[in-house]
């Protein structure tokens, strides 16, 4: 039994386990949530699968058909990768289990296969060792992430969708050209040949700036991220908590990779490093600013994400001197807040499917007839502050730690106010549980199923904070972040 | 993990999981939760007696859970820690039968009793804390766990004051999340240790040193309504009296003071706070924060309003005990964690009774009062005594020990301090009493409830007597070693004899 | 200067133009034709820069990504079209909807 789990070669099984699956919920739609979930299902334990090879064996790699670089695809997992992957599977899981109650048939039909091809792409894409294969995987789950937003249908959906769209492509055919730079220069697709044979010049500064340019727009980056807040929030809930979990990560985990891998070891200037924490400061204090100013809760939550997402850059600046720490702070960072994110936006899905509405002035009498709801949005908002318990707060601590031994008050100084002002905007929300509204006796509830998904989705955020010493360690597997690597 | 590992996390959890069944409860089941609440609370006094016996008997309590590479989560049964819990215990039981009559019919009572004992489990957690970083934790939870408490009328003044609340309380967490860090980096450690783990750092880093002490009394002060950090304790008078009482007596104001005391003795040390030159403006700070609470409390005429004034005043009497860096000072202000506790309740208890009972908010409405409800004013009367500082009730003992320490520290300015707080005191307290006891009613009173030929509900009137009758006991027996004094006394000489 | 390196200059024209347009005409078909131009000269450049010195044979791999390209781009236009299509029908008019009530 040992034998078959660890020589099995479950990266394959990940990404045509929900190609498969997404086929069959297609050709067979009344059955179609069930085969779903089986599905998911059975992508999460082939995730459990690869971990525990992985911690026997350590990196995997596969040619898939045996074929190998450079007409070949090749797969390649380590720690960062398994995490990744462990949060895809745990959120889309959730997130799964919450759509069986939320759609009804005729939107069933359209969601399942799409939302497998989806975990597909981001199975493959997290699976990707060459950049050729990963603008394969970012075109799959751009197609199928805009055509989910569009599944509401009306004005808002099918406008964010096309908006969503438009950038998408703009940013994978500027990554792609970047692509086309890269292999003339050096004559490879391969990340791990790349990192080996790239040398500075001006092909390379090329394919930087186009390759980062690409990559910042598709992670909604301030001041690219001008798409994200009308198509998350006006996608249909479990809809957004995929694009705002999962979706958005999938970017960074690419340019992050490729930071670190290809074009890190040739910049020799502080300029970009500085860019990249400018542009990260100022999307934690604009998109909590604006999140502060909505009216609308779907909305708030989409900020927030611009917001968090600036978190994830603030690092970079970081890492001139000490890698490793920072890193590991923006691995936990974005793990947790896929978590968060994904109960937030499920929470609000419960408070609209209850209430009609999302504004948040008049939440009041919903918020407190769902109480599950209300703990989920209250747990979920705890790890976005960053206060303890929490995975946010973890992160957060790594960064500071950081932060201050390098001295950079700047960055500490942007990550408390942030800090602050998340605050701010959650409890904007909370307040109002806490009314003394009169109660809607409406007798529409929302299934039970729905507000248990968010809930525990919650709840992992929050457990996150107490298990920092074994996911810090998952994450070494095979040295992401190159820290046995000597530098000059 | 041996039995002796999980004690503390019992307890923690001796709190949290009635807690978490309560938040369940329909708001009917009013036996199951009255049972649940206060079987938890009977267990947590239990275990808390169970604990000291253990560590008379030389048992040394402690959990580690590894939290961050290079950093655990520590609970730790040593004399400070014990001396806190053993406080939050017994005043819990008392104020959860309190709370019961209190909120009789009332709507939300689970919502209520579910954040009372989740606050309950954040205090147990910061006393028993083994480091700042567990201290940080527990802390943060006590923020989260009492603004529902606060804000649990839904009325607006509550919503108000619950925001308020939250600006001072998360602004003081980034500037403790800012100082522990900071620290962190410094020194790699964050343990408690007696007499502080920072003099091997030596002389480089003073400053930093000297900004990191300012950041985590910043923090902590925010809570314990250091000026200028009160501002949100007067607006917090608009929750329900139990609420009240517990945030004044035990939970938020006591956590900030104790956080306080940590920081200077088992974190910077008292000597090289001293050296490090920031124990004097600490001092004044203190001082100020008396004399300014006092002041202010003249002017309320709502009763609470002034009884909150006086908390600022009297709970920096614990910082100032602390910060005239001498062992009997510390004895005084250490002590005064307990006395303070006691009194302060006596007195919202009393307030609670009064508004319940007969609808009484205002200094000004309570003429004659002491004849309609005589044992709840006798209670009051104990109180008020001792917060001027009569003996034989607690506060004289703090302030005789504040100072004789501070003659001794050479800091005699104090006792002109001492002196005028206790003047104020009596000048705002007397009033009252003259009023209750020796005036005549002025008509009706506002809002008369009729409890037959009791003055109020038992469950009312109990608490109150119980806490004046301990307020009182510790003071005549204060020479007993079993008495605070005599723990503080312990404390003391470990932070100060040990070598 | 070689004939490779012209019409990888030409893909890169396009490339550029198609930015241009995608940016500034507001029809959202204007936009779908501007992303196919990019596209086009994206393609234009792999398959200039594919081809070797001498007599030896084109590399291969360039050409199997412009194959891979061409499909995606394909999905991706009918995608977008059937968009347009719906957001037309939906507001009368084929261009991105000010961004609503916020």
């Amino acid at each position: 039994m040992e034998t078959v789990v660890t020589e099995f070669s479950w990266g394959i099984a990940l990404i045509l386990l929900p190609l498969a699956g997404g086929m069959i919920c297609f050709l067979w739609p009344r059955r179609t949530q069930i085969l779903g979930l089986v599905t998911v299902f059975a992508v999460a334990l082939s995730v459990g699968g690869l971990a525990w090879q992985m911690l026997d064996k350590g990196v995997y790699r596969h040619a898939v058909g045996g074929w190998g670089a450079p007409l070949g695809i090749d797969l390649y997992a380590d720690g960062l990768s398994l995490l990744m992957l462990a949060t895809t599977a745990l959120v889309g899981f959730a997130i799964s289990v919450y759509s069986a109650a939320y759609f009804k048939q005729e939107d069933a039909i359209r969601f399942w296969p799409l939302w497998l091809f989806l975990l597909a792409a981001l199975n493959a894409l997290f699976l990707s060792g060459d950049i050729f294969n990963v603008y394969v995987t970012f075109e799959l789950m751009g197609l199928a992430a805009v055509s989910l937003v569009a599944l509401a249908g009306g004005r808002d959906a099918l406008g964010g969708a096309m908006r969503y769209l438009l950038a998408a492509l703009l940013g994978s055919l500027a990554y792609l050209l970047g692509v086309a730079l890269l292999y003339h220069g050096f004559g490879t697709v391969d990340i791990a040949l790349l990192s080996e044979r790239v040398e500075p010049s001006p092909v390379v500064w090329a394919a930087l700036g186009l390759m980062g340019a690409g990559l910042l727009l598709k992670t909604a980056v301030f001041p690219l991220h001008f798409w994200l807040p009308p198509a998350h929030a006006s996608a249909p809930a479990p809809v957004s908590a995929l694009l705002s979990a999962l979706v958005v990560k999938a970017s960074f985990y690419i340019l992050l990779r490729l930071w670190l891998e290809v074009f890190e070891p040739l910049i020799s200037s502080e300029g970009v490093y500085t860019l990249l924490g400018l542009i990260g400061a100022m999307a934690v204090l604009w998109g909590s600013i604006q999140a502060l100013r909505q009216t609308r809760l779907k909305l708030l939550i989409a900020y927030s994400t611009v917001a968090q997402i600036g978190y994830l850059f603030l690092a970079f600046p970081l890492a001139v001197a000490v890698g490793s720490t920072a890193w590991s702070a923006v691995a936990y960072l974005a793990i947790s807040h896929a978590l968060a994110k994904a109960a937030m936006f499920l929470a609000a899905g419960n408070l609209v499917r209850f209430g009609g509405h999302d504004r948040i002035a008049d939440l009041d009498r919903v918020v407190q007839r769902l109480p599950l709801t209300a703990a989920a949005f209250a747990l979920a908002g705890v790890s976005i502050m960053g206060l303890p318990p929490s995975g946010g707060f973890i992160g957060k601590w790594l960064m500071l730690e950081v932060a201050l031994t390098q001295g950079r008050w700047d960055l500490v100084v942007v990550m408390l106010l942030g800090g602050l002002l998340a605050a701010a905007y959650v409890f904007k929300v909370l307040g109002y549980a806490f009314t003394q509204a009169e109660v809607a006796h409406e007798p529409k509830t929302v299934p039970a199923s729905m507000e248990w998904a968010a809930l525990l989705l919650a709840l992992a955020a929050v457990l996150m904070g107490f298990l920092a010493v074994p996911v810090l360690s998952l994450v070494d597997i095979g040295d992401p972040f190159g820290l046995s690597e000597v530098r000059p | 993990m041996s039995w002796n590992s999980w004690l503390p996390l019992l307890l923690i959890l001796s709190s949290l999981i009635p807690g978490l069944i309560i938040f369940a409860l329909a708001e009917e089941r009013v036996r199951l939760r009255i049972t649940l609440n206060l079987l938890g609370a009977l267990v947590n006094v239990g275990l808390v007696g169970l604990m000291l016996w253990g560590v008379y008997n030389g048992v040394h309590y402690e959990m580690r859970l590894p939290l961050l590479p290079g950093i655990e989560l520590v609970l730790r049964a040593g004399s400070l820690s014990l001396f806190f819990v053993t406080l939050s215990a017994v005043l819990w039981l008392i104020t959860t039968v309190y709370a019961i009559g209190y909120l009789e019919d009332s709507p939300n009572r689970s919502r209520f009793f579910g954040f009372f004992s989740l606050c309950v489990t954040a205090t147990v957690g910061v006393a028993l804390s083994g480091n700042l970083i567990t201290f940080l934790l527990f802390y943060e939870l006590l923020t989260l766990a009492t603004y529902p408490l606060i804000v649990h009328r839904g009325t607006e003044a509550a919503r108000r004051a619950g925001r308020t609340y939250l600006a001072y309380t998360i602004f003081g967490g980034a500037l403790l999340l800012l100082g522990t860090v900071w620290l962190y980096s410094l020194t790699g450690t964050l343990e408690f240790t007696s007499q502080g783990f920072l003099d091997a750092l030596g002389g480089e880093h003073r400053l930093s040193l000297t900004i990191i002490f300012v950041l985590l009394i910043a923090g902590f002060g925010v809570k314990a309504a250091l000026v200028p950090f009160h501002g949100w304790l007067p607006q917090a008078m608009v929750a329900p009296a139990p609420v009240t009482a517990l945030l004044h007596a035990v939970a938020v104001v006591k956590a900030g003071a104790f956080g306080i005391v940590r920081v200077v003795y088992d974190v910077f040390g008292v000597e090289f706070s001293a050296d490090l030159g920031v124990l004097e403006p600490l001092a004044w700070l203190a001082a100020i924060t008396i004399i300014y609470g006092s002041m202010r409390a003249l002017f309320q005429d709502n009763l609470k309003r002034r009884l909150a004034f006086s908390t600022i005043s009297q709970v920096s009497y614990i910082a100032l005990g602390v910060a005239i860096a001498g062992p009997i000072a510390t004895i005084g202000g250490v002590v005064h964690l307990v006395h303070q506790g006691l009194m302060k309740i006596t007195l919202f208890f009393c307030a609670g009774n009064l508004a319940e009972t007969l609808g009484i908010h205002k200094v000004s409405e309570m003429n004659g009062v002491g004849r309609r409800m005589p044992w709840t004013m006798a209670a009051f009367t104990v109180g008020a005594f001792g917060m001027i500082g009569a003996p034989p009730i607690a506060g004289f003992v703090t302030k005789w020990y504040l100072g004789i320490g501070a003659m001794d520290a050479g800091q005699d300015w104090v006792i002109l301090v001492l002196a005028g707080s206790s003047l104020l005191n009596a000048a705002y307290f007397l009033p009252i009493l003259h009023r209750a006891w020796f005036r005549e009613p002025v008509g009706d009173w506002p809002e008369e409830r009729n409890f037959g030929r009791k003055e109020t509900a038992w469950m009312l009137l109990l608490p109150p007597l119980l806490t004046a009758v301990m307020a009182l006991t510790v003071g005549l027996l204060a020479l007993l070693p079993v008495s605070p004094l005599g723990w503080a006394k312990l404390i003391a000489e470990r932070e100060f004899y040990q070598p | 200067m070689s004939a490779p390196f012209f019409y990888a200059l030409v893909g890169i024209g396009l490339f550029s133009l198609g930015l241009y347009g995608l940016i500034v005409h507001a029809h959202l078909l204007r936009k779908i034709l501007a992303l196919n131009i990019m596209g086009s000269g994206i393609f234009l450049v792999l398959v200039a820069l594919a081809k070797r010195t001498g007599e030896a044979p084109p590399d291969a791999v360039p050409h199997a990504m412009v194959i891979t390209g061409v499909v995606v781009a394909v999905s991706a236009t009918a995608l977008a079209l059937t968009l347009m299509l719906k957001l037309t029908a939906e507001t009368g008019r084929a261009e991105l909807p000010e961004k609503g009530r916020e």
